[in-house]
């Protein structure tokens, strides 16, 4: 019982992390500019396919995964710069439907230019499960959680002791008050699109060992992420990661006890949930609106 | 608006009653059929997304209870076509305000992340209930019949898919011209100022998406009798997508735009299958590029340039 | 009995007390100014009043009935309408438009009916136009009767909001800042408007820094400060009263 237990325990923690990730990268940018970035999912297949092909390519690891970062970073950019920034202002619905357009684009051309079958990329230190209680843990877990834990202190020191994260976190509070004491909120936006394309990048490829990747693999996963966001309360960064491994968790004992047919339909029943109890989500603030 | 507005219905009504002539095979008159459906559910969508302001992401899952409601019914339990799909129809209007009520107390645009959950959970179901459904291969459906008679050729549904699309018409144009439309509108503008004036804010955004949901289950049987197949992929996320990009490339808040917003996206697949394996790409950057240059859409966008007075 | 009534109402945002323990009362057919200065709560207790915001505490009665925490929309239908300081005009609808919304509450809102175009729907909507065009004529917008909202200028979209609130045919008016932003001349000429809307039987409370305007208009008026009150009574009362004096100087002990 036990065993099985903490068998659904790893595996959904592990999945949950990438989820984490990918829900910050969507808190980054929907504080930075409201937009709810329906192409988040595609950083993290980005991440994943990009790591096998360097590697494939026969780029050392450590350069493969930097470059990996590197350019669904740049892609992030370019979506900011091309397609966010000239719109802003633009009705909801008119966001929604370019990050769309662009995560159509992302995906098609990885699937012309890497094919539409799926890939896989070796465990980064060995397949030799460890044995815990009964169950088995893969090491490329441990590298899941480990830098996924890293980066929530990194993130974590960056918004609350740096200036440039404090700008940041300003600018989601009172766009217009940042503007005014001196920040440069286009900056800041830029920043947000950059550091959220590398953090899905960063959980694609972490996970991609795990759980194989192809070019359609960001959908549901950016999709799971976003579930994540609206669980922690959107735009809060503590709910997000806490969101992640929570949807992770809930899914893959869902899987387990209840039906394995439905696993992916469980993070949508959980957001229905959280909408009609809890609409907040986990950690989400209080607003009055003044008229 | 006014009695300007409604120049556009007849010169629909004249396209419509001309087009079988001049369409040069049955290619394009399925092709034109498929056209009005999508229109016919873009009109309801758009009354909800343009005019009172709410974005649904999972319209196809309504659109889905309904073409299965008259795959499975008449299949499994012998139920009249009617029947089946006004069952469709009934169990989405429901579904739709038990989920819009909780939702709509709420500030803010909540209606979108739980349309998408809700569409993605029904096109989930869809896949795995293969007992009834038929899972990820579909089920084929029944002709429709009435009192005997049996929509069977394409001619036949061409007139009824143009007449079911020119009442949609007339009747979107009616309802935005109404008390009701309205105070929809208002709603959108200012919901404060809505409020104060005495508008029943949840009240009117229940109501509208609910009929929205309604006239997408209803069409959604009419695909489904008309194609004689269906499978999960009418009501998966990208088909959510696919309708409210009609919505915007034609202009949210705009009667007409929508239809010229559904002939655009439907016919664009065919014109891009001559860009192999690249359809994703392209399909993304006109999706990209229409709403950076035109936000607003093509048609309110066009009619701006062409006259600075009021439009529909 | 008066007709508004307001008992230590008080409303707190966190830590923010923003109205604390005011009370006043209102006759019918009078002028009511809130005077203070800025964030001494004045939009706050209209936003509490016409039901936008519930209150912490306290009590409102319109007529005697308890209508504390009732929305918006009840309040509509007892007869109570405002105008807003931000401009809340609907930019998506035409200027005749925003005025016949103003009229929701007597009109046959149905769906269906408004579907079929019921010949009985439209003529009652023709009927509303001509009335709209009336109000719009009569707080001075004759010029824009077919004019979209969005292309008007601020301070006929004033008047705009004005005209949308008659259109409720209220028993009970308030006005927040009708005059800001205005010119002088635009501030004469909302003055005699917000007389006539007085003259035509419709109670008026007022929130205004105009004070040439409120000394003008105003049969009594309530001081704020901080969120509480700090004077009520007659313009002579209230521009005697030292506290006020004190507060408008500046000069807090």
């Amino acid at each position: 019982m036990l065993a099985q237990f903490l068998q659904f325990f790893f595996s959904g923690i592990t999945v949950g992390a990438t989820y984490a990730l990918a829900a910050l990268g969507f808190t980054l940018i929907y504080n930075a500019s409201n937009v709810i970035n329906f192409a988040q999912g595609e950083f993290i297949m980005l991440g994943g396919m990009l790591a096998v092909f360097f590697t494939q390519a026969g780029l050392p690891l450590p350069a493969a995964l930097l470059l990996a970062i590197l350019v669904p970073a740049v892609v992030g950019v370019l979506i900011e710069k091309l397609a966010i920034e000239p719109v802003k202002g633009a009705e909801t619905v008119t966001l929604i439907i370019i990050t769309i357009g662009a995560s159509l684009v992302i995906r098609g051309l990885a699937a012309v230019i890497f094919g539409k079958g799926t890939h896989s990329l070796p465990a980064f230190s060995g397949d030799a499960p460890i044995e815990v209680l009964g169950a088995t843990l893969m090491p490329q877990s441990l590298w899941v959680l480990g830098v996924t834990a890293v980066v929530v202190v990194v993130l974590w020191y960056f918004f609350t002791r740096t200036l440039t994260g404090k700008a940041m976190l300003a600018t989601s509070y009172n766009r217009l008050a940042a503007e005014l004491v001196g920040i440069n909120t286009n900056g800041v936006l830029f920043m947000s699109f950059a550091m959220s394309a590398a953090l899905g990048a960063l959980g694609g490829i972490l996970v991609t060992p795990i759980t194989l990747t192809s070019y359609d693999a960001g959908i549901m996963l950016g999709l799971k992420g976003f579930v994540a966001a609206v669980l922690g309360g959107l735009g809060n960064g503590l709910g997000a990661v806490v969101g992640g491994l929570l949807v992770g968790l809930l899914e893959s004992l869902g899987a387990g006890y209840l039906s394995s047919a439905y696993k992916d339909a469980i993070p949508f029943v959980l957001i229905l949930f959280i909408l009609f109890f809890m609409p907040r989500g986990l950690f989400g603030a209080r607003v009055t609106d003044r008229v | 608006m006014q009695k300007r507005a409604y120049y556009g219905l007849y010169i629909v009504i004249a396209i419509l009653a001309v087009l079988p002539m001049v369409l040069p095979n049955s290619f394009y008159l399925d092709l034109a059929i498929r056209m009005a459906i999508n229109a016919v559910i873009v009109l309801g969508l758009n009354l909800l997304i343009g005019f009172a302001g709410q974005i649904s992401l999972g319209h196809a899952g309504f659109l889905g209870i309904g073409a299965y409601a008259s795959a499975v019914l008449p299949t499994h339990f012998g139920w009249h076509p009617l029947l089946a799909m006004g069952a469709g129809a009934v169990a989405t209007g429901l579904l739709a305000a038990l989920v819009a009520r909780p939702i709509f107390k709420l500030k803010g645009n909540y209606l979108a992340m739980a349309t998408l959950g809700l569409g993605i959970i029904l096109n989930i179901a869809l896949r795995n209930e293969a007992t009834w459904t038929g899972g990820p291969d579909g089920m084929p459906v029944p002709a429709f019949g009435l009192f005997g008679f049996e929509l069977s050729n394409d001619k036949q549904w061409y007139w009824v898919v143009a007449i079911l699309l020119s009442v949609s018409v007339w009747a979107s144009l009616n309802l935005i011209d109404s008390p009701f439309g309205r105070a929809l509108r208002a709603l959108h503008g200012s919901e404060v100022a809505s409020r104060v004036v005495g508008v029943d804010v949840v009240r009117y955004k229940v109501a509208i998406f609910v009929m929205s949901a309604v006239f997408a289950s209803l069409m959604g049987s009419v695909t489904a009798h008309y194609v004689g197949f269906v499978t999960p992929n009418l009501a998966d996320f990208f088909h959510s997508i696919e309708l409210v990009t009609m919505v915007v490339i034609g202009g949210m808040a705009s009667v007409y735009g929508s239809l010229v917003g559904a002939v655009l996206l439907t016919a664009l697949p065919q014109a891009l299958a001559t860009f192999e394996g690249w359809e994703t790409v392209v399909f993304g950057a006109i999706l990209m590029i229409c709403m950076i240059f035109l936000p607003k859409g093509l048609v309110p966008t066009l009619a701006a340039k062409f006259d600075k007075g009021d439009q529909a | 009995m008066s007709l508004l009534e307001v008992n230590d109402l008080s409303i707190h945002f966190g830590g923010v007390k923003a109205v604390q323990n005011v009370s006043f009362s209102i006759d019918a057919g009078i002028v009511y100014s809130v005077i203070g200065p800025n964030g001494a709560g004045k939009t706050t207790l209209f936003n509490l009043i016409t039901g936008v915001y519930k209150p912490t505490s306290g009590e409102i009665r319109l007529d005697g009935e308890s209508i504390g925490g009732k929305s918006p929309d009840e309040l509509a239908r007892r007869g109570v309408a405002r105008t807003f300081q931000n401009l809340q005009i609907c930019m998506n609808m035409s200027a005749i438009e925003n005025v016949m919304v103003g009229a929701h509450l007597r009109l046959d809102r149905n769906l269906i009916k408004a579907a079929l175009r019921l010949p009985g729907l439209t003529r009652r909507d023709a009927e509303l136009r001509e009335e709209a065009a009336g109000l719009m004529r009569f707080v001075g917008l004759e010029k824009y009767i077919n004019a979209r909202a969005d292309s008007m200028p601020y301070g006929a979209l004033k008047r705009l909001e004005i005209a949308r609130a008659l259109a409720m045919k209220p028993r009970l008016i308030f006005l927040d800042e009708p005059a800001a932003g205005l010119n002088p001349k635009e501030t004469i000429e909302v003055d005699e408007l917000v007389r006539k809307v007085a003259d035509s039987g419709i109670t008026v409370v007022l929130v205004e820094h105009d004070m040439k305007m409120v000394m003008n208009l105003s049969d009594r008026i309530l001081v704020l400060d901080y969120g509480k009150k700090l004077a009520e009574g007659t313009g002579e009362e209230v521009r005697k009263n030292p506290d006020v004096i004190a507060a408008y100087l500046g000069a807090h002990a």
